[in-house]
């Protein structure tokens, strides 16, 4: 009987041992889904762009990114306890990523994009933070940044906040689609796109009714258009196809993205859903449609030094180009970009078309495309003149609606930097 | 031969489409590696063999895992030179490998030796370095590790033939100050770091009037001891 009954007590055991055993299971596997949302969300937020110095350990900062206002050097976000967030709870993350406030309550440089991030939801909040949780720690001090008075002064972030942060979760907007609310989240939340694509005011910031609207990228030279203009990066002209075949690949039949959206496309855009490129995407064509097309812009050269360059940049075209890009600038897309309708060219400002000319450029290398191919810089093989020719003549040619540029505007940006 | 040129022939060549997501796409580039590296050829040639411009080396025909190595670094910024640390920045491991072999598997001849306007006894300080190296002063001959004949060993250690002297001795300038780096043990920069300036003049000067061989192909890997440990060539 006594053994019986042991023997009974042994099978309870067993059992509950067992119960217990696939509970924590359960719970490992639960943990494991959040830690993959979690990277999968970090990386739809770039957050390797900044807080991964060149060569260095992943996300243990210390990236410089210079400012018209001084250098701010990334923080490291390993778990290590002493010098990343290795004692953060999932409150302070949420604050930090919502408020831009340290634990502490300190203020935080808004390099950080605290004012998309804000958007973030706590759920997407607490699953980064997890994934961050996750990773080997790294012991690194945080470099200190090095700005210029009166910039060093932090209280000054608390103007900035006034002007230029509304702190708040996205709200769906109901007359939308799940989809387009869902690239709304994406673009204007994690992606954080306006961080560039909104033009930057002397205070550093981004007013609300100049989001999307493009703008110069300070210290870098390229120019990042405008999402909301047609005549620009909008993209209300684009397929849904085209926009995620750019995003996730990198390369598309309307153009190819280069400079800092190559990086945007190679460390985040790349790894995203085909669904949450989609949204973006139906998003995106959204806010260019109904956008009203502004006024034809005008040359500020003078016509008959316009038609010398437009002339002369034939003559450097069919030498140099035509045999990539063809006669007509039809290119050969995706891999050799269409020049002709590409608004890319076409828009206001020439930087970019002036610094692909004298730096050319790959693509990034995506899984979609993971060999790409290149464009040649013809810095020292074209003078000044000859890149002002060149960028006139394919700004106006095949019914194109930009405006030719001066040898002095090529030969500024000859010194642009490229890193 | 100019990029239009170029081009041209490779506007000639056949085209495939090449992934299955674009193939509705009519008219795609050439499906080869000569279309994929055009970006190199206004500085380094259409088959790496370099240009007019002095500064930019001849790529053909140096080992592959030589390339390879500097395309590493160039993309990490370990190596520095802002328009190749530009191109690389995005580009995934396997291209650049792909990107090294074409290179390394491109034999155009190498150019005949200009004249050379340096003086004989700098020349004749130079054979001696390159073929003997100086005892008193422990610099190893560069054709111990470089190989007799100049030409490298697989897999990591490059020709030195075909190189103009401005290139050269700007490379060697970069070792000796630590500007251009390896990976540890650093032997070029063990052995930089012990040139004077006038070793690197000599030097750059005498290689760039060797002839070159009929076949200038680097050496097989193993194919002679190295003088000391070098992180670029493991054993």
């Amino acid at each position: 009987m006594t053994s019986l009954f042991t023997a009974l007590l042994r099978i309870a055991a067993l059992l509950a041992g067992l119960a217990v055993a696939s509970a924590a299971h359960a719970q490992t596997a639960a943990t494991n889904d959040i830690v993959k949302r979690g990277e999968y969300l970090a990386r739809a937020g770039d957050c390797i762009a900044c807080h991964t110095a060149p060569d260095g350990r992943t996300f243990s900062g210390g990236r410089a990114m210079p400012t018209p206002f001084g250098t701010l050097y990334s923080s490291n976000i390993t778990p290590d306890p002493e010098t990343g967030i290795g004692k953060w709870s999932a409150d302070d993350f949420y604050r930090t990523m919502h408020s831009g406030r340290f634990p502490d309550g300190g203020l935080i440089y808004p390099a950080m994009p605290f004012a998309s991030y804000t958007k973030v939801t706590r759920a997407d909040s607490d699953a980064i933070f997890a994934y961050l949780k996750s990773i080997p720690p790294v012991r690194q001090k945080n470099r200190e940044h090095d700005l210029r008075f009166p910039y060093d002064n932090r209280q000054l972030i608390l103007g900035w906040r006034t002007l230029f942060f509304s702190e708040g979760e996205y709200k769906n907007d109901p007359a939308k689609s799940a989809e387009w609310n869902r690239g709304a989240y994406l673009v204007e939340g994690l992606g954080h796109c306006g961080m560039c694509h909104s033009p930057i005011n002397a205070l550093g910031g981004t007013s609300q009714s100049d989001a999307f609207k493009g703008g110069l990228i300070p210290m870098q030279n390229w120019y990042a258009p405008s999402l909301t203009s047609n005549r620009e990066a909008g993209l209300g002209n684009w397929s849904i196809k085209d926009i995620t075949d750019l995003l996730q690949t990198g390369v598309s039949a309307r153009g190819v993205v280069y400079g800092p959206m190559a990086e945007v496309v190679h460390n985040s855009l790349q790894y995203l859903t085909d669904e949450d490129a989609r949204a973006m995407a139906v998003y995106l064509k959204g806010i260019a449609e109904g956008s009203s097309s502004s006024s034809a812009p005008v040359s500020t050269l003078p016509t008959t030094e316009s038609s010398l360059l437009i002339s002369l940049g034939k003559t450097v075209y069919d030498k140099n180009c035509a045999s990539c890009h063809g006669a007509q600038g039809e290119g050969k897309p995706p891999h050799w970009p269409p020049l002709a309708n590409n608004q890319s060219i076409e828009m206001e400002s020439a930087v970019n078309p002036i610094r692909m000319v004298l730096n050319g450029g790959y693509p990034p290398g995506t899984k979609g495309n993971p060999r790409p191919y290149g464009m040649p810089p013809f810095a020292g093989v074209l003078s000044d003149n000859e890149v002002a020719a060149v960028v006139s003549y394919i700004r106006t040619a095949w019914g194109n609606r930009g405006t030719p540029v001066s040898a002095r505007d090529a030969n500024q940006l000859r010194s642009a930097p490229l890193d | 031969m100019s990029v239009r040129l170029f081009c041209a022939s490779l506007a000639l060549a056949i085209a495939f489409p090449v992934f299955p997501v674009f193939s509705q796409t009519l008219g795609q580039p050439p499906d080869t590696m000569a279309a994929r590296v055009e970006a190199c050829t206004p500085c380094h040639g259409n088959k790496g063999e370099g240009t007019s411009d002095v500064y930019f080396p001849r790529l053909a025909g140096k080992p592959s895992g030589y390339l390879y190595n500097q395309l590493l670094a160039f993309r990490s910024g370990r190596r520095k030179y802002p328009p190749m640390n530009y191109l690389l920045e995005f580009l995934p491991d396997q291209y650049l490998q792909d990107m090294a072999n074409y290179f390394a598997s491109q034999h155009p001849p190498l150019p005949t030796p200009a004249a050379s306007e340096a003086s004989v006894d700098i020349l004749k300080r130079g054979e001696a370095l390159v073929t003997h190296g100086d005892v008193s002063a422990q610099i190893p001959a560069c054709a111990s590790c470089h190989g007799p004949a100049l030409l490298g060993m697989e897999p990591g250690i490059p020709g030195l033939l075909g190189l103009r002297p401005n290139y050269v001795s700007a490379q060697l300038g970069g070792w000796r100050y630590g500007t251009r780096t390896a990976k540890a043990p650093d032997c070029m920069q063990q052995v930089a770091a012990r040139l004077t300036e006038a070793d690197v003049t000599a030097v750059a000067a005498y290689l760039a009037t060797r002839p070159a061989p009929e076949n200038a192909v680097p050496v097989a890997k193993g194919s002679y001891i190295l003088p000391f440990a070098c992180g670029s060539e493991p054993e």
